[in-house]
């Protein structure tokens, strides 16, 4: 549904993004990862058509964003980062007006406005001038614009950034009911927003990409892990260990007297299981706890961004 | 070019002027102040006419003038500059409000073309001005109701009066469309405006040939003719030239946002 290959944009000398490609299937939920100036509203401007890319090509929908901007803004609903409407407008004014210019025929404008206020939760605020509603009406209005033509891919610029924790709950409950039926790219700081919305997760800092994976994925690559504590005799557990197949990595840990504890890693989980329990149970051991290490997503993403700058 | 888009865009930005308290204010404005010219010049002729009733010499002489001359022409002289003086304060926001506040980046991203974006914000403008410009109406009518007017010059002046107000909004959109600042955006309109009136003001001093040309060049030279009841099509040509000018400078402004 949607292409990126090589996008490059400047912004005077300035390189903003470098050399990005990815694609995103059709019904996927894409998070687009990265701290704050990495560029992610740089991309979703190229592919909603706001700007051309300097160098690389874009394609939504089998359309080229530059070439045939017409066809792909069409096609698309956008949530800009800042959330800009018509200030003075009334909600219900403001969204038949986008569904109208998005070419909804006139006879089905009311309907379709009608529609997506009912899906966003806006009815009671339908009447009230934009400037007059709270933050999380804002960021409805704001997502209830960008889905009001039924739009193939919608393009959601930081949805929850600047809501309270509530508001923040309903915007993803609102995204989360939106998968399958539309292509959705995401924008976030936010770590934990990507594991809870998102099928796959795209890491870019400083304009480069730095990882594509499903987020449960990327969590694994760090999380082979596992802690383990026997009680034993320390130098013979150490011993027995290091010499089992599918273990590796095995590190010392502090533990209570009488107890050893190592982090290790496997090679091949299922055969280190059963090599560790057959061990134990071979020299009358007793396993007190083997759990792996749950690597969050700030720990993988602190890893990935860092060994990009090292 | 769809006259959908453009009728959607030019109805919103209406509501959108309808709904601040700056087009009442300039309307307001702009109506005292042509009211006040439109008095005196009435008051003045009045005055002449009673004192010309015991003078035979003056009645003479004032025959050879009358209200046409007298009122209606410089009437429409000063409306002219009084609407150069409205119509910055009309354009300033059109595209510089949506920069500033962001929506435009909205805006650019509708399925829409920019000749639609800019014609639908330019059209809604013009409306404006053309309704101002009719309330205008009033006075002549007073003058109809007064006297016995030639109704042609009356006619065409308010021609001319529309072609100035379209030309005056094309460059004021133009410069609403290259920043995001309001007052910069007017300010420029004012320089600019000023340019096309005061180059008249330099023909005398330059040679013959480069004076007719910034005599065809200057705003008011034009508005002059159109006001003694002459229909020239050099003239027409002369407003619609800088309507499409300013809305071509749009586009291309537009554009290089884009690029930058
Ligand atoms: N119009 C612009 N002119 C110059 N630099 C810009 C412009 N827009 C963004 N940048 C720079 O490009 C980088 C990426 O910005 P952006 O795409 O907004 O990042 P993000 O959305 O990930 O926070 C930032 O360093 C930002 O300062
Ligand atoms: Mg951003």
């Amino acid at each position: 549904m949607i292409e990126v290959e090589h996008l490059t944009k400047e912004y005077g000398d300035f390189r903003a993004i470098d050399d990005i490609s990815f694609t995103v299937e059709k019904g996927e939920i894409l998070g687009f990862l990265g701290p704050n100036g990495a560029g992610k509203t740089t991309v979703m401007r190229i592919l909603t058509c706001f700007f051309p890319p300097t160098r690389g090509k874009a394609m939504v929908a089998g359309y080229n964003c530059f070439e045939d901007s017409l066809n792909v803004r069409k096609r698309i609903g956008y949530l800009p980062e800042r959330v800009p409407l018509y200030e003075d407008m009334e909600v219900a004014d403001y969204l038949r007006f986008v569904a109208a210019i998005k070419g909804t025929p006139a006879k089905e404008v009311q309907r379709k406005a009608a529609r997506v206020m009912d899906d966003c939760g806006l009815g009671e605020v339908a009447h009230k001038p934009i400037k007059a509603i709270s933050r999380g009406y804002r960021q409805r209005v704001g997502i209830a614009q960008a889905l009001v033509n039924d739009p193939e891919v919608l393009i959601l610029d930081e949805p929850t950034v600047g809501l309270d924790p509530k508001q923040i709950k309903e915007i993803r409950k609102l995204i989360k009911d939106l998968a399958g039926r539309h292509t959705v790219i995401l924008s976030t700081h936010i770590l934990p927003e990507v594991s809870i919305l998102c099928g796959r997760v795209i890491i870019i800092n400083k304009g480069k990409l730095v990882a594509v994976d499903k987020p449960e994925n990327l969590r694994a690559e760090g999380s082979r892990r596992t802690y383990l504590r026997i009680s034993g005799e320390a130098r013979r557990v150490e011993e027995e260990l290091a010499r089992l197949e599918g273990v590796s990595g095995l590190t010392r840990e502090q533990a209570a007297d009488d107890t050893q504890a190592f982090i290790l890693a496997f090679t091949d989980e299922k055969r280190g299981r059963q090599a560790i329990n057959s061990m134990i149970e071979r020299n009358h051991w007793d396993l007190i706890e083997m759990r792996p290490i749950e690597a969050s997503l700030e720990d993988i993403f602190i890893k990935l961004v860092t060994r990009e700058e090292a | 070019m769809n006259p959908r888009n453009i009728g959607l865009i030019l109805t919103r930005e209406l509501k959108s002027y309808f709904s601040s308290l700056t087009v009442y204010l300039v309307i307001v404005m702009f109506l005292l102040m042509t009211g006040y010219f439109f008095y005196n010049l009435l008051a003045t002729f009045s005055v002449v006419s009673v004192q010309a009733q015991a003078d035979p010499m003056l009645a003479r002489q004032y025959q050879l003038l009358n209200i046409n001359e007298t009122v209606i022409r410089p009437l429409f002289g000063s409306i002219s500059i009084i609407l150069l003086l409205m119509t910055p304060l009309l354009t300033m926001r059109l595209f510089a409000e949506e920069k500033k506040t962001g929506t435009i980046e909205l805006l650019l991203t509708f399925p829409v073309n920019d000749v639609d974006v800019v014609l639908g914000k330019y059209l809604a403008c013009v409306v404006v001005i053309l309704a101002m410009i009719l309330l205008t109406a009033t006075y002549p009518v007073i003058i109809v109701v007064l006297g016995t007017p030639e109704l042609m010059p009356i006619l065409t002046g308010y021609l001319g009066l529309a072609l100035l107000g379209a030309a005056a909004a094309a460059l004021g959109v133009f410069t609403s469309s290259t920043t995001e600042n309001q007052i910069v955006s007017a300010s420029i309109s004012y320089g600019l405006l000023f340019f096309f009136w005061l180059i008249s003001y330099s023909v005398p001093l330059v040679s013959a040939g480069l004076g007719q040309v910034l005599a065809y060049l200057s705003i008011n030279e034009h508005i002059t003719s159109l006001s003694k009841g002459v229909v020239d099509s050099e003239d027409l040509i002369y407003y619609l030239c800088l309507v499409a000018l300013f809305l071509f400078l749009t586009l291309r402004s537009l554009e290089t946002n884009r690029w930058r």
